[in-house]
């Protein structure tokens, strides 16, 4: 094994850790801003009751979050400073605006979200719920920039294998940016309601502060209502971008070999791709269904793999099965949705128990389909690391192999002591349950507050 | 001023700031041992809890400015120093964890350990990477061309615990400020041996450093280093007598000003015996700087930026201002 394998299981190790983390920051924050909003709006105790409960599980996550994304930030220097020199010139500003409009914004309002209750008015608070969220939100937009400028760069020059910037605005808003950037951000929130869902649905299972996660489940599932679908939407304007700028990738995605040269390509729901033979092993398939997706029309022409030479050509059978993964949670979470929408015409969306408990087993769904996403994405863009410019083998370290199997060894070793001990204190946060009888200070008590009465609910 | 000038200030800056404000935070948790009960150890956690997170990301921060403005330095110091540097993150995040789930945690123990062993070891980091530094760089053409473990001898470990005694006096000097009663008390007696501590290291790597690093010398006594070079460690001593006689005298904020000026002098004084090298010894600034529109589009963006960054970095010190009390700094 060589220091470029190793950087990139690395890389992909430290990545695939740190994804899960800011997905929950981005999408709980938006909850509660919706909570804290609620809370100033209508002065039901119950929403403040609720944001508390909520922001000890953002708060554990969130230090978890920034202390992984350290890591990635050095180890494009550590691990890849080949592809950092060549790249910098119209890479680097994007992490650079990233750490000065995001971090900061983040980490400055965080101490006020988190312990500022005695010291600053409800409104200023809110305040700092809504930058801390919109922080959040902008460090994906910046990140999702830099990512996608790997897939479809732009605004660049190449002189002496080195990317001269000509126009940032065009890097920054390259070709996929926009796309990526939606499908990420709404993916973040998909992902966060269905946790909110699911945990609300455990103690409602329980019969636990039953009025205050009837509450936090309702305002989940309006959410969820909204993401769900649009999620959808993205997903196809996601995959007929691809098609446009990284065909390969796509042809990989699809394990589609030939190109259509009469009628529709067709669409493989199932196949067992060989990479060896150029071909499925296996494969159900719909006759036109490929052009349809992704052409919008019958017969729409799709390169297939064989157009581009065997060194080019992305990981088919990890391609093909986890987008369908991905897709198949997309619409899984769909399915999840009518059915609540179905019960919720019935009157009975907060009683039926196999609802609640299918919420309480699907939750961690959507971190699943972020990772399938991301591997989809990034393996996809292999092996590039600037797509069809620059290899993956000319951007690594002058490093000997030694440094990354230490390196890498020790984060496996810490993220499985850190993400041990972060699920044993988010369980042990649940259990002990929402604390709904200390006092408000009264800083944050807006006038004519409709306190929490029911009694099942003081218990 | 050239655009190479503002960038290597600018870079220089972010992690002068991140030195001190993280300093303080990374000196409390190498306190950490001495405080006596776990009542003790929340106030001093809780001290630091609301903005430890904002004064980490000033090195998040200069990592990226110096990826901007010297990519080459970048790439090199970090692909050279990936020992050091990694071992710095492995601390930073046992800090950083340590925070969240000690206060959630019935066991206190294991985080209260993370917490000092993880900052330790991300100061002792710090140090081998700017000892590492001094000691100079192998470079071939545009990339690293040393060792593993170039970084690593008696001069770079030295530089480690003198950052360790730095940072102890950071730390308690910010205690002084934070608290009262007898965790001040304490506060109080370890500026004073650490005050001690750390201007006996400075006055060692201040004759070390040309020992180790010839040309350091030449560069002192040419022109026109020669004429401000001696106003460095004179602003040391006086910022030393500043602090021993303000801590005699129990003021509050005296003491950490001065130990911010006295880490000032030894930051400026080794930036003006390095200048204009930024990897010694052979890449200087000037041949590692990035594209002019590079540097002219990101400045921009600081220049709108970083004044708000610093503006909103102040409200937040002035809304958990005051002694840490009994609030709680955990939800």
């Amino acid at each position: 094994m060589d220091a470029l394998f190793l950087s990139r299981i690395q890389f992909a190790t430290t990545t695939m850790f740190h994804i899960l983390f800011p997905a929950l920051t981005i999408g709980l924050s938006l909850y509660l801003v919706v909570v804290e909003f609620l809370w100033l709006q209508t002065g039901e105790e119950i929403y403040y009751r609720l944001y508390r409960f909520w922001v000890r599980i953002f708060a554990i996550n969130f230090g978890v979050g920034v202390v992984s994304g350290i890591v990635l930030e050095f180890e494009f220097g550590t691990n890849f400073s080949q592809f950092s020199q060549a790249v910098s010139n119209t890479f680097s500003p994007l992490l650079a605006f990233e750490v000065m409009t995001a971090f900061f914004l983040e980490s400055g309002f965080l101490g006020i979200m988190l312990f500022g209750w005695e010291r600053v008015h409800r409104r200023v608070h809110f305040t700092a719920t809504c930058l801390v969220s919109f922080g959040a939100i902008l460090s994906a937009f910046w990140i999702l920039a830099a990512n996608s400028w790997m897939q479809t760069p732009a605004g660049y020059r190449l002189v002496d294998g080195k990317f001269m910037v000509t126009d940032f605005g065009a890097a920054i808003f390259n070709p996929s940016a926009l796309v990526r950037m939606a499908h990420m951000t709404i993916a973040s929130f998909e992902t966060s309601v269905f946790v909110v869902a699911g945990i609300s649905s455990y103690y409602l299972l329980q019969g636990r502060h039953v009025l205050l996660f009837r509450r936090s489940l309702g305002i989940g599932l309006v959410m969820a209502a909204l993401f769900v679908p649009l999620q959808i939407y993205m997903g196809d304007v996601s995959g007929r971008h691809v098609f446009r700028d990284q065909p390969a990738k796509l042809a990989a995605i699809e394990a589609h070999w030939e190109t259509n040269t009469r009628g529709g390509a067709s669409f493989a729901v199932i196949a067992l791709p060989d990479m060896e033979a150029e071909k499925n092993r296996f494969e159900i398939s719909i006759p036109g269904g490929l052009s349809l997706l992704v052409t919008h029309s019958f017969d729409g022409r799709v390169s297939g793999l064989k157009e581009f030479p065997r060194g080019d050509r992305p990981n088919v059978f990890l391609l093909f099965w986890a987008f369908r993964a991905m897709v198949g949670i997309g619409f899984g979470l769909l399915i999840i949705m009518t059915w609540a929408l179905l019960l919720w015409r019935k009157g009975r969306l907060y009683e039926s128990r196999p609802f609640l408990r299918t919420l309480l087993i699907i939750h961690p769904l959507g971190f699943l389909a972020v990772e399938l996403g991301w591997i989809t994405t990034e393996a996809g863009r292999q092996p590039w690391l600037v797509y069809n410019l620059m290899r993956t083998a000319e951007g690594v370290s002058p490093i000997p192999a030694g440094n990354v199997v230490w390196s890498l060894s020790l984060f496996i070793i810490i993220f499985l002591v850190v993400g041990g001990s972060y699920f044993y204190y988010i369980l042990k946060t649940l259990r002990l349950g929402p604390d709904v009888s200390s006092p408000i200070p009264p800083i944050q008590r807006p006038a004519g507050m409709r306190p929490l009465q029911e009694k099942e609910d003081r218990r | 001023m050239g655009l190479v000038t503002i960038w290597s200030c600018l870079v220089g800056l972010a992690i002068i700031l991140y030195v001190v404000l993280d300093g303080f935070s990374l000196g409390v948790a190498l306190l950490f041992p001495t405080s006596r009960d776990e009542e003790e150890r929340d106030l001093l956690m809780g001290s630091i809890a609301p903005v430890w997170d904002a004064n980490q990301t000033w090195i998040v921060f200069g990592g990226g400015a110096l990826f901007v403005a010297f990519p080459m330095v970048y790439g090199i110091l970090f692909s050279g120093l990936y020992i050091p540097l990694l071992t710095f993150i492995f601390g930073l995040i046992f800090r950083g964890v340590a925070f969240e789930f000690r206060a959630n945690a019935t066991r206190k123990g294991p985080w209260n350990k993370a917490f000092f062993y993880g900052s330790l070891t991300a100061v002792m980091a710090q140090g081998l990477i700017l000892g590492g530094v001094i000691s100079g760089i192998k470079v071939a053409g545009d990339r690293f061309a040393g060792g593993s473990l170039d970084w690593l001898n008696p001069f770079s470990v030295t530089v480690g615990i003198a950052l360790i005694s730095g940072y102890l006096l950071l730390g308690s000097t910010y205690l002084i400020v934070k608290t009262s009663g007898p965790v001040q008390d304490r506060a109080y007696r370890q500026a004073i041996w650490s005050g001690f501590v750390v201007l006996g290291f400075q006055i060692l790597v201040t004759f070390w450093t040309p020992l180790h690093y010839p040309s350091v010398l030449t560069h002192w006594f040419s022109s026109p280093t020669i004429y401000f070079i001696w106003t460095f460690p004179t602003l040391g001593l006086i910022a030393f007598y500043g602090l021993i006689r303000s801590l005699r005298a129990r003021r509050e904020i005296l003491p950490f000003f001065f130990t911010v000026v006295l880490f000032f002098a030894g930051y400026l004084g080794l930036a003006a015996s390095l200048y204009p090298y930024a990897l010694p010894p052979s890449i200087t600034f000037q041949e590692a700087v990035a594209q002019h529109e590079t540097l002219r589009f990101t400045l921009w963006g600081g220049i709108i930026v970083l004044p708000l960054v610093l503006a909103y970095t102040v409200y937040s010190y002035i809304v958990f201002s005051g002694k840490v009390g009994k609030e709680k700094y955990y939800h």
